[in-house]
């Protein structure tokens, strides 16, 4: 075991894959020499070398459409977007072929391949460096979509999509890459794709969240339980395929649900989250399924940032107004 | 003058670069005469200064906490005044995120450069600035939407020009090789400006492309182009006055790749030290068009340099006022949130907005 943050997790993740398996290749702007400009990649290339961990030119779609070629070929590239911001000149290649190209060639040929992206506000950046994109993810046929919360889920949770057949969008929540440090096994691990985790178990209400949302919603718990509401935490982790057993599980038994995302209201995860719940436990709530989400507006510049961004005082009160209900 | 003869001289091809001053600021060819006035020189010069000043001071009100991050204009400055000094108020000006002193020229306000740094919108509005885009952040992108301006000057038979700046990294985008296509088959007057500044964050020019240089890429879409020395605001002023005279002669885009160097950092939460060394910052210093200038004027005399402390107090404290201005902009108000997102604000964000202050009344203001 070691102390690790999750920069170091995920570092520590592509190192032991680089290691593993010859087919690994990690490249992006400024990956290489720089170790990425939240220094993810530190150190890696020093390591294995300019062969497999390498700066790019500056092109997004160039980036994520080499990788699928390098996929077809049998190697397994794990790609930077720079920001959240910045995948959006890669949607079309993403879109239009990584998420399609096994169906499309009736199995012959795969895109496995992992894209990771640093996601989400709260750290006082320029526009395009604080977006949630995750909804454009997740509702793309063909790709899985994953969010780690903690050091230990973002190892355990790379590996897997490193190994996974199928190509995987990967969302480092940068907002808290530093602010959680924990004890991280330092061999090679895996957390299955699709599987939530049940951070605190209760019984009045379920609380869903993910990425940096998980610790905002910890606060609020802890707010909630010094009032004597005893609240159960579903951090997802996958946003795509959703995990329906633990969410079903989870809200039978409370009947009563909150859905915390930092993404925008319409069409997002949240949105997605409570049709599921209705299809799987309608019959079991005892209040309206409610969201917490962002606004459905442009993330403002940091000034603004305040009246946008989630508190844990925001989530208790929908917590307080829910168990109340 | 650049002129037509100029540029068949200087084939980006054969990777010739145009340049008049020497580093040391004098005249590379005997008997050449500024085509500038006295007047506008020491103005130049001083613009120059201002920039310069007010650049240092940003990083400066970073470095305090003060403002977030920060791009750096220092060692880039004579593309930016050269600009200035051609640009008209009926042209249109394209900013990637590093042309300081060009919005300025343009009209814009100190106060919103840095109201717009402190994370505050309302410092992209521009308020004195006649036609000027915003900042675009993502990398080239901007570079479409001058060829669309300047199809909209062509439709409405505006003898205007629009000036669109990206950097050498932002020459891997599609959309510049797009922008340039674009502009050559509508012919329509766009002057690209390409600053290279040798580095893409910590990318060096050799891994960002295998082209000798970046003008060879105009060429190819049949845009005139030509390699410029970036630090000598001699020859930036030449060939950004033949561009648009081209321009508005309807012979269509041009595309300038204006060398230079970044001399200070990418932004303020990058480290240059990781990625270039102290061998190259110095061979470049030697290159920094202040002191070009500033040598030039001292040969002939144009400007009496002991002035010029006085000079940099008086900006500074014209910069200070200017910053402490945007530090005491109004609060940002949830309004400003949702209020630009539509022309009208559709009942969808209403609700939302209610719902958030309903919340905020309830916790008697606190979030
Ligand atoms: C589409 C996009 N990708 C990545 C970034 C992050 N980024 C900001 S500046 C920069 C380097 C730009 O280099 P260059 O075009 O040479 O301009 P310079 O910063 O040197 O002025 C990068 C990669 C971005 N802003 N937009």
């Amino acid at each position: 075991m070691k102390v690790m943050n999750m920069v170091n997790a995920i570092n520590d993740a592509l190192d032991l894959m680089l290691t593993a398996d010859p087919g690994v290749v990690v490249y992006g702007e400024d990956v290489g020499v720089e170790g990425g400009v939240f220094r993810v990649t530190e150190g890696l290339q020093l390591k294995h070398g300019v062969q497999r961990v390498f700066d790019s030119p500056l092109a997004e779609s160039g980036i994520a459409g080499t990788a699928l070629g390098m996929a077809v070929a049998g190697m397994k590239p794990v790609i930077e977007m720079q920001f959240d911001g910045f995948v959006y000149p890669a949607m079309n290649q993403i879109l239009s072929h990584i998420a399609r190209f096994r169906n499309r060639t009736r199995g012959k040929f795969s895109a496995p391949l992992v894209i990771r992206i640093p996601y989400g506000g709260g750290i006082n950046a320029l526009e395009h460096h604080s977006e949630s994109p995750e909804a454009y993810f997740g509702h793309t046929p063909g790709l899985k979509v994953v969010i780690p919360s903690t050091p230990y889920d973002a190892k355990g949770l790379l590996i897997a999509a490193i190994e996974d057949p199928d190509p995987v969008i990967y969302l480092e929540p940068k907002r808290i890459y530093r602010a959680i440090k924990q004890e991280v096994p330092e061999e090679k691990y895996s957390i299955p794709l699709g599987k939530a985790k049940v951070l605190n178990s209760g019984e009045q209400l379920t609380l869903i969240a993910y990425g940096a949302m998980i610790r905002e919603a910890q606060k609020a718990i802890a707010m909630a339980k010094q009032n004597g509401f005893s609240v159960e935490l579903i951090d997802l982790r996958s946003i795509w395929p959703i995990d329906r057993d633990t969410v079903r599980e989870s809200v039978r038994k409370t009947g009563r649900v909150l859905i915390v995302t930092e993404a925008p209201q319409s069409y997002g995860p949240a949105a997605e989250l409570m049709a599921v719940i209705n299809e799987e436990a309608f019959l079991n709530l005892e209040a309206p399924p409610t969201r917490l989400t962002g606004f459905d507006t442009v993330i403002p510049l940091p000034l603004g940032e305040k009246h946008y961004l989630i508190t844990p005082q925001r989530i208790y009160h929908e917590i307080d107004k829910l168990i109340r209900y | 003058m650049f002129n037509q003869d100029s540029l068949d001289k200087h084939r980006a091809l054969d990777n010739r670069m145009f340049q008049l001053l020497s580093e040391d600021g004098k005249p590379l060819e005997k008997g050449w005469k500024p085509s500038l006035s006295n007047e506008e020189i020491v103005q130049a010069y001083k613009d120059l200064l201002f920039e310069r000043t007010a650049d240092l001071m940003a990083v400066s009100y970073q470095r305090q906490g003060r403002m977030f991050t920060y791009p750096p204009n220092l060692g880039q400055e004579a593309i930016h005044i050269a600009t200035g000094m051609v640009i008209k108020e009926e042209d249109w000006l394209v900013p990637a995120f590093r042309e300081l002193g060009a919005w300025l020229a343009k009209g814009v306000s100190l106060r919103e450069i840095f109201l717009y740094f402190k994370g505050n919108e309302e410092g992209s509005h521009f308020t004195q600035a006649n036609r000027m885009l915003p900042v675009s952040v993502p990398i080239a992108s901007q570079l479409v939407h001058a060829a669309g301006l300047g199809y909209a000057m062509n439709y409405n038979s505006e003898k205007a020009a629009v000036f669109a700046f990206v950097g050498d990294g932002g020459t891997s985008e599609g959309d510049f090789h797009e922008a340039l296509n674009f502009a050559a088959v509508w012919n329509v007057p766009v002057i690209f400006v390409v600053q290279n500044n040798q580095f893409a964050i910590s990318v060096p020019m050799s891994m960002q492309t295998k082209s000798v240089n970046i003008a060879v890429k105009g060429l190819a879409y049949n845009v005139p182009s030509v390699l410029v020395d970036g630090n000598d605001l001699f020859a930036m002023h030449e060939v950004l006055s033949f561009a648009r005279a081209q321009a508005m002669e309807g012979k269509g885009p041009f595309l300038i790749e204006a060398r230079t160097f970044r001399m200070g950092a990418h932004t303020t939460s990058d480290d240059p030290t990781r990625y270039r060394t102290r061998e190259e910052e110095e061979h470049w210093a030697a290159k920094d068009p202040l002191k070009r200038l500033k040598s030039f004027i001292e040969a002939n005399n144009l400007f009496d340099l002991s002035q010029e402390d006085e000079l940099v107090a008086e900006y500074k404290k014209q910069i200070d006022s200017s910053f402490e201005a945007a530090e005491q902009h109004p609060e940002y108000k949830l309004d400003d949130v949702f209020a630009y997102m539509y022309s009208d604000m559709p009942d969808e964000l209403k609700r939302q907005k209610n719902i958030y202050e309903n919340y905020l009344n309830q916790s008697g203001g606190a979030k």
